[in-house]
């Protein structure tokens, strides 16, 4: 099992290496330091250059610094481009029984959304959705993935890339 | 699930073997004269005592008249899978049986049956009638008494056999140990298939020993915790399908589905009232979720429950009069009771660790539940007063325990960890030894047990 763990992270290491150098070689005309072959305003834009999600402790719905700082940057991007709403989705890992991790996503989806809101962000362009533990984006069995798991992710609606 | 017809002791008792004829057998007759019972049986199993030695049954392959040995003989298989399957029974090696080719309409030779140490027998025919239905026949034996403890015909279809088998299981379950049987069920479950971060989930059923799986939903949708309803062929689970995730009724003869009420926001962990009219549920309100009840006549709703907290789970006690749930209100997931109207919510689970899913059984004495402790994930039971706590299987993860229509029995799902891992729906009775996984075709999770359906 560690074996395995090891192997996807190296091939994601591998992955991000190749995604850096090939960002760097088109980037050698733009010095601002963000990945310029991503276009400004784009769905892709918000996931790379602002990051469409933040993290929480097992069971907790407190916004850490870093995810405050992260909602931060969404809202400051969501209100330069004003044509986006969006739907904050809330998660949770899989040590939990699924409907406390329904409500406890929906919870940390509420947590986020209410940052947003206190930064500028209408709380009419924002919808709430909890996947519980159903919708988990890494899937091996320590903290390495449930940490990931635990998140709320803002997605932009009608976006395009 | 129709065209079973039952005629209940239509059989002469074949051993000729009246009470007299019993009382004339010393011992037994004074026994006879103190309990006021039809036949004086011997052979009873006590399902109340913590570990079960499991009764010696025999079951010759059903004969088969006019038609099918081979429906004759898997009838007789199922039978005896019931039995084994409930832990409370041993049946024996055909290989074993002395007396071959049994009549049901002869009395067998009890010498025969006690020399391999049987001492429960059940003989059997199948019979085609010129309609094209099946008739089948049985007879329970009490091998030491030499006596007939049950005798039963039935008449069904021929697609029918396989309910015809579950039916006579349960026959010779609750003449055998006094209880209900629940062999004749189903259970309805979540399907799982694909890689674990793009599971694609799907509504299935099916019989209670994994048999005749049939899906109710096409997988579009993530769908969530059915629940089977206690009176009707009807259950109620979460559905993502429509603009917020909601609790939705589904009729399994029909396939009709609908929503239940128009709440403004997401609705889940549903669950039927005993008289299967209403179905409580949680209501999520910004952070919280809080406890709601929907009448399903009147479609009145009322709210159970209004805390700053995640209050969800609800389940009634069978007589209606209270509702256990989980909450974190006071920090963390526990386990509180309180009175159908809301009212008086008392916390009931005080152990070391994390409380929830709890179910109250059908029969009223225990609540089974989910626990957190450690790391590890645990399927336990309490009284409705919190106290005698027994833990039944403990693990990696095991969640989300149903009850058997007879309140004997808890089918859960348990998780295996890592990429490849994922749920599998397992079986443990009361007394915690008898652990059993129920094979489904797929990974599934989120059982939950129809009521008898006879």
């Amino acid at each position: 099992m560690l074996e395995q763990i090891n192997a996807a992270r190296s091939a994601r290491w591998v992955a991000i290496l190749f995604t850096v150098l090939f960002a760097a070689a088109c980037a050698q005309t733009k010095p601002d330091g963000l990945s310029s072959n991503v276009k400004p305003g784009t769905g892709q834009d918000f996931v790379v250059n602002v990051g469409d999600r933040v993290f929480f402790e097992e069971d907790q719905s407190v916004l850490n610094g870093q995810g405050q700082a992260t909602l931060a940057n969404q809202a400051k991007w969501l209100s330069r481009y004003s044509q986006y709403t969006i739907t904050v989705e809330g998660h949770a890992d899989e040590r939990g029984t699924r409907q406390y991790n329904i409500a406890l996503g929906a919870r940390r989806a509420q947590a986020a959304r209410d940052y947003l809101v206190s930064q500028g962000v209408s709380a009419s362009r924002i919808k709430t959705i909890s996947y519980g533990k159903e919708r988990p984006v890494a899937v091996c069995n320590d903290n390495s993935c449930w940490s990931q798991n635990r998140r709320a992710v803002t997605v932009l609606n009608n976006a395009t890339n | 699930m129709h065209g079973i017809s039952k005629t209940v002791s239509v059989f002469p008792n074949l051993t000729g073997w009246g009470r007299k004829a019993l009382a004339a057998a010393g011992l037994l007759a004074l026994l006879s004269a103190v309990v006021p019972h039809p036949a004086m049986a011997l052979v009873e199993i006590d399902i109340t005592q913590g570990n079960i030695e499991p009764l010696p049954i025999a079951l010759p392959p059903f004969s088969a008249e006019g038609g099918d040995s081979k429906v004759a003989g898997d009838m007789t298989g199922v039978i005896a899978a019931d039995l084994k399957r409930s832990g409370l029974f041993n049946p024996l090696d055909p290989a074993s049986f002395i007396q071959k080719n049994m009549s049901v309409n002869s009395t067998p030779r009890f010498g025969d049956w006690r020399q391999i140490s049987a001492q429960a027998l059940v003989t059997g025919t199948v019979i085609k009638q010129p309609d094209g239905r099946l008739r089948a026949e049985f007879r329970l034996w009490d091998v030491f008494a030499q006596e007939q403890m049950l005798g039963q015909q039935f008449y069904t279809t021929p697609e029918n056999w396989r309910r015809l088998a579950h039916i006579i299981a349960d026959a010779i379950y609750e003449r055998l140990t006094g209880e209900k049987g629940y062999f004749d069920t189903r259970i309805v479950y979540v399907d799982e298939t694909g890689p674990k971060d793009k599971r694609v989930k799907r509504l299935a059923i099916m019989d209670q020993d994994g048999a005749n799986v049939r899906y109710l939903t096409k997988g579009d949708d993530l769908v969530l915790t059915p629940r089977f309803s206690p009176s009707r062929q009807e259950i109620t689970y979460m559905s993502y399908g429509g603009a917020d995730p909601s609790v939705y009724l589904l009729n399994i003869e029909t396939g009709q589905r609908e929503i239940v009420g128009n709440f403004p926001g997401m609705t889940f962990a549903p669950r039927f009232s005993p008289d299967g009219q209403s179905v409580v549920m949680s209501l999520q309100q910004g952070g919280n979720a809080n406890i709601f009840q929907m009448d399903l006549r009147s479609r009145r709703t009322t709210r159970l429950t209004n805390t700053a907290a995640i209050d969800t789970s609800p389940s009634f006690s069978p007589d209606s009069r209270q509702i256990v749930f989980e909450s974190d209100r006071g920090g963390t997931q526990q386990l509180y009771v309180m009175n159908a109207d809301g009212s008086n919510a008392q916390r009931i689970s005080f152990g070391p660790g994390r409380y929830s899913t709890p179910v109250w059984s059908p029969r009223g004495d225990l609540i089974a539940f989910t626990k957190q402790h450690q790391g590890r994930f645990m399927i336990g039971v309490m009284r409705p007063d919190g106290k005698g706590e027994r833990i039944l299987t403990e693990g990696y993860h095991n969640e989300g325990p149903a009850w058997s229509p007879n309140g004997r029995v808890l089918v859960f799902f348990r998780d295996t960890p890592g990429a490849n891992g994922g749920p599998q729906v397992w079986t443990v009775d009361l007394t915690g030894y008898n652990e059993q996984r129920l094979e489904t075709p797929a990974f599934a999770s989120d059982p939950s047990w129809s009521p008898l359906i006879n």
